[in-house]
Parts: C-alpha cells; structure tokens; sequence
C-alpha cells in the first residue's frame, strides 16, 4: 500500500505533530490530578476544557487528512492560550489574586510543581498552548497556498 | 513509515509513558511515607497526635479526617472496631485535614476539649450532631459551642484554650503535614505508611490485615 494517501507530507506530519503535542499535554494533566492527585483549580479547568477536546479533533482530521481540523482546533487552542496567559499572570503576580474568578477552594496561586526552580504547571499549559497555536497557524498559512 | 503506524506508535507510546510514569511516582511516594512511618517525628509521625491503642502497637493507622466530613463520621466506629479485631497490635492515630471551611474552628474546641481529658467524648459529641451543625457543607462553630455545652467541661477554659496559639499551632502543622502528604480527601489513612490501592472500607480492613500479619 504506497497510494498517495499514505505518503507523510508535510502538511500531515504538522497537524500530526501538534495531535502529538496535545495528547501528551492531556495525559500530563491527568497525569497531576488522578496520578498525583493535585487537585486542578477553576482556571486550570478551563484550560482542560479547550485542551481535552484536541486529541480528538486533530485525530479526525488525519485519517483522512482534513485541513478543516485546522479552523476547528485552532479556536479551540487559542481560547486555551488566552486562558493559560491570564493564569501565568497571576501566578507570577502580576495580576493580583482578588479580582480572580477562584477565591475559594483551591487557589489558582498554589504553586504544586517546581521543576529547575522555574517549571510550574501553568508555564507547561502555557507553553503547550502557544506552540500548538504556532503550529497550527503555520498549517493553515501553509494551507492557504 | 504509513502515516497508521506512526499514530498508533506515537498513542502507545505516551500511554506507556504515562503508565510506567504513574507506577513509579506511586511506587516512590510509597517508599517515602513508609519511612516516614518509622521515624519518631516526621508529617506522618507527630508526638502531640491523639492516639488510641497501646504505643507499641506495630500496626500504626494514620488518619487524616475532618469533623465536617461525613465520610469520616461513618468511618470512625468500623476503625475503632479493628482495634478491638487486633488486642494490642494496632494503634490509630488522630489527625487533621479541615478541608471544609470553619471546620479548623471545631478542631480547635476538640483539641480543647482533648485538655479536660474529654478528646473521644467530643469527637463522638461532634459527629453526631454532624447534621445540625455541618448541613450543607458549611460547619457553623457556634451552634458547636451549644453541642458541647451538654458534656460537662469548663467552659471558660474551653474557650480560652480553643484560641491558644499552642493548639492552632497543632492545626496548622496538620494542615501543612496533609498537603506534604498529598491527602487531598478525607478521611485520609495511613497504614504504617501505606495507603489504599483504591479507597474504601474494604480496602482498609484489607491494608491492615495485611500489615498485622506481615508484623506479628
């Protein structure tokens, strides 16, 4: 089986890089809450909400190549960017605490994870974020050609 | 490589990370609170604890719970029950996660009531009027104040030592131990260190069992 449809170009091996990118982000989240047990906080939920469903959706759009996944994840990744921002501010504190929507139960500011002094878990999502919305863009440009 | 292969290679392969990733963080965690069970003072192990059973019990139950808890309310007889199934092996040991908001205010009046020698008395006080002062998840400490009035304590005292920085010193510890910890839940249980694979009554019954033929 050598037809066109199975060769990787490299329009496919982009939106399979990103599905990559956001399964292993998913996972990682799970892998806090149910294997860690660290429970998420409001903003990291609606972090999850716009992560969750890009495994899926970018899933869909590689069997048969679709470049529609293009226009429906990237609202999905962006919406999580804008999210994943605002938490990085307040958990450097530029942002100060009261004006966030979760001043009760656990707080967006709790910093679980410190890896080399400077990875926390919204640096992760943020970083997650901002390279899937790179490389979809790159797609869509690549795309649109 | 077909485009199939390198999804399905690419899935099984975070999977797998995932997977070994788990048991080994689990694995450690274990390792690090069952050595913690050993030493005299440690998150796990603090000397101020309230404790029921002899101190040279082998099997040592840590438990993580908040008055407020309901779950924690069903859990206390069955508990006190397996050291009565072990005369003499098992020791359990009282500690605090007031998770609930206000609830580090009850905690406070018990740990009060525990200085009049009175500890086992209010918690039983505590979780059986759990339904009155603690509906719908929001412990109101002055209708605690009316519970407590019926066993007899001198009630000056009580309230003077609820807010001694001794005793909110004690909360706060077990505050901070539980998050060490990662108990995230109440009741949380130890067993000389070791936790429940999945929670439940079952299961605890099942960890201690274990634990007491493994040291007697």
């Amino acid at each position: 089986m050598a037809d066109a449809s199975d060769r990787v170009d490299t329009s496919w091996a982009l939106l399979f890089a990103c599905w990559l990118l956001v399964t292993a982000a998913s996972l990682g989240s799970l892998f806090f809450s149910e294997v860690m047990e660290l429970p998420p906080c409001t903003l990291c939920w609606y972090q999850r909400i716009f992560m969750f469903p890009l495994p899926i959706v970018l899933f869909m759009g590689l069997f048969p190549f679709d470049a529609k996944a293009v226009r429906y994840a990237l609202p999905l990744a962006v919406g999580g960017l804008a999210v994943a921002a605002y938490h990085m501010l307040l958990h450097v504190g530029v942002i100060p605490e009261s004006i966030s929507p979760c001043s009760q139960g656990i707080s967006c500011k709790t910093k679980y994870l410190d890896l080399l002094g400077f990875i926390s878990i919204p640096l992760l999502s943020l970083l997650a974020f901002s390279t899937v919305v790179a490389l979809l863009l790159v797609l869509r440009k690549k795309l649109s050609r | 490589m077909k485009k199939n292969h390198l999804v399905i290679l690419g899935a099984v392969g975070l999977l797998l990370v995932f997977a070994v990733g788990g048991y080994f963080y689990k694995q450690q965690r274990s390792e690090k609170t069952q050595k913690m069970a050993k030493q005299a003072e440690s998150p796990l192990s603090r000397s101020y604890a309230q404790t029921l059973g002899p101190d040279d019990a082998k099997v040592v139950i840590v438990e993580f719970f908040d008055p407020g808890c309901e779950t924690c309310r069903m859990f206390a007889q069955p508990v006190k029950d397996l050291l009565e199934a072990y005369p003499g092996k098992v020791r359990l040991v009282k500690r605090y996660a007031p998770f609930h908001h206000g609830a580090d205010k009850v905690v406070q009046i018990l740990e009060a009531a525990r200085l009049q020698g009175n500890y086992w008395e209010t918690l039983q006080l505590l979780f059986d009027g759990q339904h009155r002062w603690a509906d719908h998840h929001s412990p109101n400490p002055d209708m605690v104040w009316q519970l407590v009035a019926s066993l007899g304590l001198d009630m000056e005292r009580l309230r003077r030592d609820a807010n001694d920085p001794k005793i909110l010193a004690i909360v706060q510890q077990d505050i901070a131990d539980a998050q060490a910890l990662g108990v995230h839940k109440t009741p949380g249980f130890f067993v000389n260190g070791k936790t429940m694979s999945s929670f439940g009554l079952e299961q605890l019954q099942a960890l201690v069992a274990d634990e007491v033929s493994a040291q007697y």
